[in-house]
């Protein structure tokens, strides 16, 4: 049963969460943790705790890591509610929750979001075709129920997951038709000035090199700097299409490839639905090219009460994402009187250290994976709205007509209105805007988020 | 800047002005502090009704419905009405009675527009209303409306007319010098022969820049919408003695409100929606409609809109001041008003008097109080 108010109330039990919680319920604070998944791991530990040997090479050592955290949060005694769906969240740290189909109302002395992140909305053409899926999708499917794609497979885009996927269907013996790259041509090179900033994670970089040098190994056609990369078919996926890109030192063009499955993936940008719902002031970052949550050294957004860390504070990785949880926890712990000021310095001086380390690695990797503009900002008739089927250029043509930011525009198109709720639109929307006014995206601002957080029934909110 | 009027405020009835005046020759510039319809105008329920009015009201919703019914002649867009009819359901037969002594009232006074039907007769219209429902109040002809793409219409067709619109233009200061109003905005300043005020929630901070300060409430009136959902209701509902308003679109989503209050932040201009009022506006979707029990609402909001003491607006010449005039208050049912109200202000400006009767709205009945 849950209770009415908790000292330190966390949403998300991903590494960021977890960590908050074993380092908060350590010092003795009243802790409950809220996630809608079945199991702790958030996604990048997605039932680990439950996986196979066979899934556990196929997935890597990285993944095994997890378990630990997974047991330690287990084992640390604070209140955990798993399957839970946070539906209301207002300014005032008041929580609606869903627990077996009825909702509860829960407040907290401390607040910390960690919902993590979301995969970056891929918009090509065809893109809404049954067959196109993400990669995010796929190792889901991977990490849950062991499923990997049938048929012909094409994995497509830019970011760290995508490479990851790639070794991970290899393990698993999934035959790779292509591998398409987006990151613009000369990214890699234009990110070495980042790389000396790298260096200390030199085993991030390691890895990396042992992914692709396997991909080759396994002799999958890589294509790269693809430009103009569409998804061809009538009733469902039948091909992939791009107009340029280089295999090797060689020049491609107009290149059709038969593909059953497209699984499309740039990159992760932070969830920042919970944040937004509770008030907390949002930046642009522009490296990562995603709004980021404003916090300070401790995660404390600019709700003193609010700690928002991991992932969906900005991309950090899972582990730089457990050492926040653990400095956001620790330091809840202190402003709830449980722990001196001098005990948290000596407590946090290692962990932050650590952390430094963890995030060094980002620079270079956004640098690296930068999205390709021409799949941030579609072309006129690919879709940007797919619960509505609003195209590109319906929006521009909704600024044409006066439309200043994404509100506006939602008023005049419908985007953004369907049940996702602007969770696969919202950010390419400002980017449209912010391009076409030649606008900073922090001056276009983002869609306003409304309870509820996800559907909820007219019976459910009845009872409420 | 010099203009023949300045017209403050661009929801329904800032742009209705605005078309209704420019149309009659008198070309106006209208400063609105955000964009055409950001507020209660754009935001609201979008119910076309002459059902339920309050009786200084009813000469006016008459006069508008008819504007509503041929829309598109007036502003070039269908504003997406939908004559679908409204029904006012009783759910106890103490309601029932209420109901029929209103229809026998307004039948005294003239007009024939509401009529009862049994609790049969709403049955088969309505299969999947509750059976407690006993009866309604039916008004054929009334419907709504799409309140967004309605503001955008109006705003359009008066800029075709003549009108020129400055958003984002809050006005900061209002003087008279001679004849000559001179308002002033971040950027811009503006001398013109005549004044409309059509603020909105906003209304009374410019009556009171007019010395006639009104007790105008600004509140966050509350909706939700359903995912799409299998057509099973035509008309819009209403309720008695609960606050209900509850129509199913054409894509099948159904959006619930009726005026339960949310929480204001004017410093934001933003509505914040009171989960637990909420709450009680869905039983009452609930018990009317069972089958809505499994519907997922998809969104909830609040909408910024002002309210006077008694409910009805302030429409008409300052008390004040010559050449300026309210149209402002509506309280939560100005939507259907807003064809109207243009044309009564053009009246005024031009024949010094209106058809339709206007004294229970003067503003003066704030003054005096």
């Amino acid at each position: 049963m849950i209770d009415d108010r908790y000292e330190l109330l966390i949403i998300g039990a991903g590494p960021a969460g977890m960590a908050a919680a074993c380092e908060a319920a350590s010092h003795g604070v009243r802790v409950a943790v809220l996630d809608n998944q079945a199991a702790p791991g958030g996604q990048i530990y997605r039932n680990v705790d439950r996986a196979t040997n066979r899934q556990n090479r196929i997935l890597g050592k990285d993944f095994v890591k997890g378990r630990s955290l997974v047991e330690q949060f287990i084992q640390s005694g604070g209140s955990y509610f798993p399957g839970s769906t946070v539906w209301f969240l207002d300014e005032k740290r008041r929580v609606g929750v869903l627990i077996d189909d009825k909702s509860f109302f829960v407040d907290a002395d401390k607040l910390l979001l960690a919902a993590g992140a979301q995969e970056r909305p891929m918009p090509i053409k065809g893109w809404q075709l049954p067959g196109v899926m993400t990669a995010g999708a796929g190792q889901i499917l991977l990490k849950s129920a062991g499923m990997v794609p049938n048929g012909r497979l094409v994995l497509a885009g830019s970011g760290p997951l995508l490479l990851l996927l790639a070794y991970q269907y290899l393990q698993a013996g999934v035959k790779i038709d292509a591998l398409i790259e987006t990151t613009p041509r000369g990214a890699i090179s234009r990110s070495l000035g980042k790389l000396f900033e790298a260096l200390p994670a030199t085993d991030y970089l390691l890895k990396g090199v042992k992914m692709m040098l396997a991909v080759r190994r396994a002799g999958i056609p890589v294509y790269h700097g693809v430009e103009g990369l569409s998804a061809i078919g009538e009733e469902k996926l039948e091909a992939v299409r791009f107009d340029t890109g280089k295999t090797g030192f060689k020049k491609v063009t107009d290149c059709e490839l038969r593909a059953d499955t497209l699984l499309l993936h740039q990159g992760v940008i932070s969830n920042i639905r919970l944040p937004l719902a509770a008030g907390c002031e949002i930046e642009w970052d522009a490296g990562q090219k995603n709004w980021a949550v404003t916090n300070d050294e401790w995660g404390r957004s600019s709700d003193a009460d609010i700690y928002v860390v991991g992932d969906g504070s900005r991309i950090s990785g899972a582990e730089a994402s457990a050492l926040q949880g653990r400095l956001a926890g620790m330091h809840a712990s202190h402003q709830l009187g449980k722990i001196s000021e001098s005990k948290l310095e000596v407590l946090s001086r290692p962990v932050v250290k650590s952390s430094k380390r963890h995030l060094s690695i980002r620079p270079f990797l956004d640098s690296c994976y930068t999205p390709s503009p021409c799949y941030l900002v579609p072309g006129d008739d690919t879709l940007v709205c797919r619960c509505e089927e609003i195209t590109a250029g319906e929006i521009r043509q909704a600024v044409r007509l006066g439309c200043t930011g994404p509100n506006q525009v939602k008023s005049f198109t419908r985007c953004g209105m369907g049940p996702c709720q602007g969770g696969q639109c919202g950010s390419t929307v400002s980017l449209i805007i912010a391009e076409q006014l030649g606008k900073p995206m922090a001056e276009i601002g983002c869609l306003r988020v409304r309870p509820p957080l996800s559907p909820i029934t007219l019976g459910q909110l009845s009872e409420a | 800047m010099k203009a023949d009027a300045i017209v403050i405020g661009a929801g329904i009835h800032g742009c209705s002005v605005a078309l209704h005046l420019a149309r009659s020759g008198i070309e106006p510039v209208v400063f609105e502090q955000s964009y055409p319809g950001r507020h209660a105008s754009g935001v609201n329920a979008g119910g076309v009704r002459r059902l339920g009015r309050h009786f200084s009201e009813v000469p006016l919703s008459v006069a508008a419905m008819k504007l509503w019914w041929n829309i598109r002649e007036l502003v070039d867009d269908d504003c997406g009405f939908e004559s679908s009819g409204q029904v006012k359901v009783a759910e106890s037969e103490t309601e029932f009675e209420l109901l029929e002594n209103r229809v026998k009232s307004l039948s005294l006074k003239g007009y024939e527009h509401e009529e009862i039907i049994t609790q049969s007769e709403l049955k088969q219209r309505i299969p999947a209303i509750s059976d407690h429902c006993c009866g309604a109040i039916l008004c054929r002809g009334d419907g709504h409306a799409k309140p967004f793409r309605t503001v955008r219409a109006f705003h359009a067709a008066s800029v075709r007319a003549g009108a020129r619109f400055f958003h984002g233009q809050a006005v900061e200061g209002i003087e008279r010098t001679g004849q000559t109003w001179k308002v002033t905005t971040r950027d811009f300043t503006c001398e013109a022969p005549l004044l409309i005020n059509c603020a909105g929630a906003w209304g009374n901070q410019i009556a009171a820049l007019l010395g006639e300060p009104v007790p105008l409430r600004p509140t966050a009136l509350m909706l939700m919408i359903s995912e799409r959902l299998p057509h099973f209701c035509t008309p819009v509902v209403g309720a008695t003695n609960r606050t209900l308003s509850f129509k199913q679109f054409g894509n099948g989503t159904v959006l619930i409100g009726g005026g339960l209050q949310g929480y204001v932040d004017m410093a934001r201009q933003h509505g914040h929606v009171d989960i637990t009022e909420l709450a009680v506006n869905a039983r009452t979707a609930r018990d009317i409609f069972p089958l809505m029990e499994k519907a997922r609402i998809v969104r909830c909001w609040a909408g910024i809109e002002g309210v006077t003491p008694d409910q009805i607006p302030v429409i008409g010449a300052s008390s004040t001041y010559p050449d300026a005039y309210h149209v402002f208050g509506f309280s939560a049912h100005g939507f259907q008003l807003g064809p109207i109200t243009g044309s009564i202000i053009s009246d005024l400006v031009n024949h010094q008097s209106t058809e339709l009767p206007i004294e229970d709205f003067a503003i003066q009945r704030f003054v005096n109080a």
